[in-house]
């Protein structure tokens, strides 16, 4: 049977209202001075070591978000760990606190579907994010210029904004995992806990657990290179279950023109370099290049959120009103 | 368009196997107000929330002003108010402010909107209050607010699940009062209650639940009559020699009672009143006092369930 009316009425008055909630409220306020010191730190351990090298580099400015200095990490490592953070403490008590607080049916009573609910939240919540993220982006890039003295090239603007917008990306699957959770768990704290387990499994824990099992998996002998590169695609794929790995192969790549492969890092732990026929090792790739090896990176982020938005969808649709 | 504004035809809910609501029919025709009134967990809120479109109809129909609430809720919502039981609000904000998410999520036009709150507000008494965050509102002024809401809408239908529990007598007799005045300039009501006597004074018509059925339909007064059977109590006071004998020989009097000096207490199928003090002023008596007592629902509700109780026991 169809319903009548749009499932978009009100959507707007939804998002505006999380939006002024989030940008007001004391968690993103102190979620938002985590990331944004450490950041910060960050940036400015590697304008130090950027400093001090004297190597030729083209894309020197993108050390800016690559290099890190002991015993801080990277940028971009940073908010592969940060972001996740934030999402999970925007996200978790989206819907549930609308039942805790008796407010959801009062608000459902009133002309909208519970699609514009959902659909205002999670757009609030990722726009939130996307503020204080495009915001910690333009102060690194403004921060390189004063320190480094340096103007970017135009593909460095290019890449470096790529990494904005999969930064938002990777941002919105926990986002919608999070909010999946609030639907799921009528308790704040049990939704909390959960998320927060999950990505710690997720970040921590399967880069470690994620090679056994992807050996135990497929095992077999290494006779040759074509096995290694099978068995490590193998595990590749495995350790890509995790929304950080993909993160994580897409920065490597887009950041690093150098990079001409999501294996190489893995063949260099053990010692090997990947070259192929015809090419100049360590000659940089074409941004469009680089783009393509990470395509599918992408595309799985964006797939991931959508998914999760989905399943949350579902839930929400056929879950009772009252408590 | 006619004058039902609510048809409920078989209305039924099932969750997993068991049957919340079943089979229940009733109508509420326009500018009245109409009580669901039974022990929690009978069904009120469930075919509360099956009108409004919150909740999926298992089977059975439901006409909301001509709007199918499964079909086309946004319709019926755009005319119903609501006051969810125990309802909340976001408690940061102030009462203005939530009342304007309110108004923007209905689509009222800016113009309006702010002339539309200031009234709604002063109607329940909140106007001087309507710039503090709600935390710090009372049960009872959040209740009023809740009512504010639907005043705001501007509604044809108000349903009000169990406006009046956890209240003070205060609280509830000024909440009674705004039902009633929803009702002068108009608009039909539908509030569910678990408590019998606190309603029974502003309900046109109540619809006894329990287990997922309405046991019973009909005015306090006809229920009276078909429940209890003897009909009207008529409390009589007066002075003066054998008015006992005179009051028994008066139409209608089935069994007349001396309750004390010069009291009196009759039953009768009707309402005697006039002929009664007609019999005491013809006997040369003083009438002091005449009243009948209404049926009172607990009343009805508990002699009902016990007969059904016995009936089930036979």
């Amino acid at each position: 049977m169809r319903r009548e009316g749009s499932p978009w009425r009100g959507v707007g008055t939804v998002f505006l209202k999380e939006l002024s909630d989030h940008l007001t409220g004391a968690r993103m306020l102190v979620l938002e001075w985590l990331v944004v010191l450490t950041a910060i730190a960050a940036v400015y351990g590697s304008i130090q070591v950027i400093k001090d090298s004297s190597a030729e580099d083209p894309f020197l400015f993108l050390r800016l978000f690559t290099q890190s200095r002991e015993p801080l990490p990277s940028f971009a490592s940073l908010l592969s760990f940060l972001v996740p953070l934030v999402a999970v403490g925007l996200g978790f008590d989206l819907v549930n606190s609308e039942h805790s607080r008796r407010t959801l049916s009062r608000i459902l009573s009133q002309p909208i579907y519970r699609d514009a609910l959902l659909f205002g939240k999670f757009l609030a919540g990722l726009a939130t994010i996307a503020i204080s993220l495009v915001a910690l982006w333009l102060l690194v890039i403004g921060l390189g210029l004063l320190m480094l003295g340096l103007a970017p090239s135009g593909e460095e603007i290019a890449r470096a904004l790529v990494m904005l917008v999969v930064t938002i990306f990777y941002a919105g699957v926990w986002l919608a995992l999070a909010m999946l959770f609030s639907i799921i768990f009528r308790s704040a704290a049990t939704a909390a806990l959960l998320t927060l387990g999950l990505w710690l499994f997720l970040t921590i824990l399967w880069p470690l657990l994620s090679p056994i099992v992807a050996d135990a998996v497929g095992a077999r002998e290494i006779a040759s290179a074509e096995d290694l590169l099978g068995v490590l695609s193998v595990r590749q794929g495995f350790a890509r279950l995790s929304p950080s790995a993909l993160f994580g192969e897409v920065v490597s790549v887009v950041l690093d023109p150098s990079v001409r492969s999501t294996q190489q890092p893995m063949l260099a732990a053990l010692g090997l370099a990947l070259v192929e026929r015809g090419s100049i090792p360590g000659a940089p790739l074409p941004f469009l290049q680089s783009m393509l090896i990470v395509w599918g990176q992408i595309v799985g982020l964006i797939a991931a959120t959508i998914l999760l938005f989905v399943a949350g969808y579902v839930v929400f649709q056929r879950q009772e009103v009252r408590a | 368009m006619s004058d039902i504004v609510i048809d409920a035809q078989g209305l039924t809910k099932r969750y997993n196997g068991t049957v919340a609501v079943d089979a229940v029919s009733f109508s509420v025709g326009r500018g009245e107000i109409f009580g669901l009134l039974g022990p929690n967990g009978a069904g009120k809120t469930t075919t509360i929330l099956m009108l409004l479109g919150l909740t999926e109809i298992s089977a059975g129909s439901a006409r909301v002003l001509g709007h199918d609430p499964v079909r086309d809720p946004l319709a019926v919502k755009r005319r119903v108010g609501y006051l969810p039981d125990s309802v909340g609000f976001y408690d940061y904000l102030s009462a203005r402010d939530n009342l304007r998410y309110t108004a923007r999520l209905i689509g009222l036009a800016e113009a309006e909107r702010e002339a539309r709150i200031a009234d709604a507000l002063a109607r329940v008494d909140l106007a001087e209050v309507a710039g503090k965050s709600v935390g710090t509102y009372s049960r009872g002024m959040k209740q009023r607010l809740g009512l504010a809401e639907i005043l705001m809408k501007n509604v044809a239908i108000a349903i009000l699940d169990e406006p009046t529990s956890g209240l003070d007598p205060q609280a509830t007799l000024e909440l009674l009062d705004m039902i009633r005045n929803l009702k002068r300039e108009g608009v039909s009501v539908l509030l569910s209650s678990h408590l019998l006597e606190r309603v029974q004074s502003v309900c046109d018509r109540v619809a006894l639940f329990q287990e997922g059925r309405i046991a019973l339909m009909g005015s306090v007064a006809e229920l009276g009559r078909q429940v209890l059977g003897g009909g009207f109590a008529v409390e009589v006071e007066a002075q003066g020699q054998g008015l006992a004998d005179k009051l028994a020989q008066v139409p209608g009097v089935t069994s007349v009672e001396t309750t004390g000096p010069d009291r009196v207490r009759l039953l009768a199928d009707r309402d005697v009143r006039p002929d009664a003090a007609a019999a005491v002023v013809a006997a040369g008596g003083r009438l002091l006092r005449l009243s009948v007592e209404e049926p009172s629902l607990e009343a009805i509700y508990t002699r009902y369930f016990h007969d059904q109780g016995a009936r089930h026991a036979a």
